[in-house]
């Protein structure tokens, strides 16, 4: 078996798909950590099924670049997401359901009425739950999605204290001299790139699991903001490249085995948990 | 000197008005305790105090020497933080946050000052420990150290006892008395008009009526012994 695995490792792309994977659920694991605690855990969800409508919509353009189009609409959606969510004409939760179900229903509609391919469930199917396509990237798509990872967790590290102090305390933190309005946003929008980024990977209708899987299962065991943050970063990549493996070894679907291997972790996590409660009393 | 000058303050939500023409002034030293009546705009106030909310109409100004970012404040309880994954280190640490300015980490300095005010509420020894797992006096304390880091001056309590028992809301008091003696400032809400009688210097009652003076003007007067009997019958 290790045999085997060696002998695709050999190929580039078998690598590239693993780098991507990796960083790209690193960044989403670190975001998801505040998304959580901040209850904000549907925004994700809601993003990237505005992320699946944009692609549909630039699919329709028939545009060689998806990105120019998809990347604004999701941090777009991000921004009037959360505006939504702090004045509660229409409440947050409500809102968030309806712009991510409308917007899932018009990209159907739209990839179903404007399609040029012969293979439009394949097509749909690969866009919801990710593809084989993860196996399939381009170097130039691999130093793209590295280059927004790593510009993710640089502004992560680089603002980690105030991430801190305006998911805790809001309030206390705008009293004091920091604008969390501009934090806020600031995540909102991080979140959207992290989206947009990470479909490739596990398609749009898994994306969540990425945020929010490592972030729960390391908040069952670790007791600070920093070692929850860490051990879900470690979670999140152990998870997605041992899952990308099985993947790769065992011919499943990429996005969904990564999403299982989470799901797991999550157990493990949570019979630790209990453990490490019933010895403390 | 004065610290806070309100004058024709008029506050509330969006448009609703809760207070109109506001007038009273805090002092450096005061220990000024805001009573009323649940949903008589205490906490509207404190935020609209803090600039967390915009005034509707009127005026704060605050004292020469005092900073935006010198108030320190302890709010209520959120949903959030019930379960929230924190050491108390990290907790009172960004209450520091305010001096940081563009500065991304904290330096010793800050770190300094958080070691002592941790210190000051005695909590040195929780330090590692998760917030979620402390009684509900030992999260108060953690709250106030944390407010203490990002003020030497001023300090906004919005219902420091809530939910506390006896003992440690007392235990709450006599610490905040002890940082009034020490020459910080206190503006306090309350519901406890008992421990507000014995420890303010200053009330502020706002309601339908608003009465503003020394604490033994408002013993004395109407609504002062109105309240107070009230409050009696009540507990």
């Amino acid at each position: 078996m290790f045999e085997n695995l060696f002998s695709y490792l050999e190929f580039p792309f078998v690598r590239y798909a693993l780098i991507t994977g990796v960083m790209i659920s690193l960044c989403s694991s670190l975001l998801g950590v505040t998304l959580v605690l901040k209850r904000f855990s549907f925004i994700g969800d809601g993003l990237s099924h505005v992320a699946f409508g944009a692609i549909a919509v630039a699919s329709v353009f028939n545009l060689s670049n998806r990105m120019i189009v998809v990347m604004p609409i999701t941090v777009l959606c991000a921004v009037l997401l959360l505006k939504t969510g702090q004045n509660a004409k229409i409440k947050g939760d409500a809102a968030i359901a309806m712009i991510s179900v409308g917007s899932l229903a018009l990209g159907y509609l739209l990839m179903n009425i404007f399609s040029t391919s012969s293979n439009l469930s394949g097509d749909v199917c690969s866009t919801l739950f990710g593809s084989t396509s993860m196996l399939t990237l381009s170097k130039s798509e691999v130093i793209f999605s590295i280059i927004l990872s790593a510009a993710v967790i640089l502004i992560f590290i680089f603002f980690y204290n105030r991430i801190f102090a305006v998911t805790f305390d809001e309030e206390f933190a705008s009293a004091s001299g920091t604008i969390a309005k501009n934090y806020n946003l600031l995540i909102a929008v991080v979140t959207a790139v992290i989206i947009v980024i990470a479909m490739k990977l596990v398609g749009s209708l898994l994306i969540s699991a990425l945020i929010v899987f490592p972030a729960l299962s390391s908040m069952r065991i670790f007791k600070s903001f920093k070692s929850v943050t860490i051990f879900s970063a470690v979670i999140a990549a152990v998870c997605s490249c041992s899952g990308m493996i099985i993947s790769v070894l065992a011919g499943t679907p990429v996005g969904a085995t990564i999403v299982a291997v989470n799901a797991a972790a999550f157990g493990v996590c949570w019979l630790i948990g209990i453990i490490i409660g019933r010895s403390a009393k | 000197m004065a610290l806070i000058t309100v004058s024709d303050l008029t506050f509330g939500y969006d448009s609703r008005k809760i207070v109109e023409n506001l007038n009273f002034s805090v002092s450096s030293g005061d220990y000024l305790c805001i009573v009323g009546e649940n949903g008589s705009g205490k906490t509207t106030l404190m935020k609209t105090l803090l600039h967390l909310k915009e005034p509707i109409s009127g005026e704060i100004l605050i004292g020469s020497g005092l900073k935006k970012n010198e108030i320190g404040y302890l709010p209520q309880h959120t949903a959030v933080q019930k379960d929230f994954p924190a050491s108390v280190w990290e907790i009172v640490l960004s209450g520091c946050q305010g001096r940081c300015g563009l500065r991304p980490f904290y330096n010793k300095d800050d770190k300094n000052i958080a070691l002592n005010n941790m210190e000051r509420m005695g909590i040195t020894s929780l330090a590692s420990r998760s917030y979620r797992e402390l009684s509900g006096g030992q999260q108060q304390r953690v709250l106030l150290a944390r407010a203490l880091c990002a003020t030497r001056k001023l300090i906004l309590l919005d219902e420091p006892v809530a939910g506390l028992d006896v003992k440690a809301a007392s235990e709450m008091y006599k610490l905040i008395a002890e940082l009034n003696n020490e020459g910080i400032t206190i503006i306090m809400i309350s519901h406890d008009i008992a421990a507000a009688a014995k420890y303010a210097s200053h009330i502020l009652h706002i309601g339908r009526t608003v009465f503003y003076g020394s604490t033994e003007e408002y013993l004395s007067s109407d609504i002062g012994c109105f309240f107070l009997s009230q409050q009696k019958g009540v507990s």
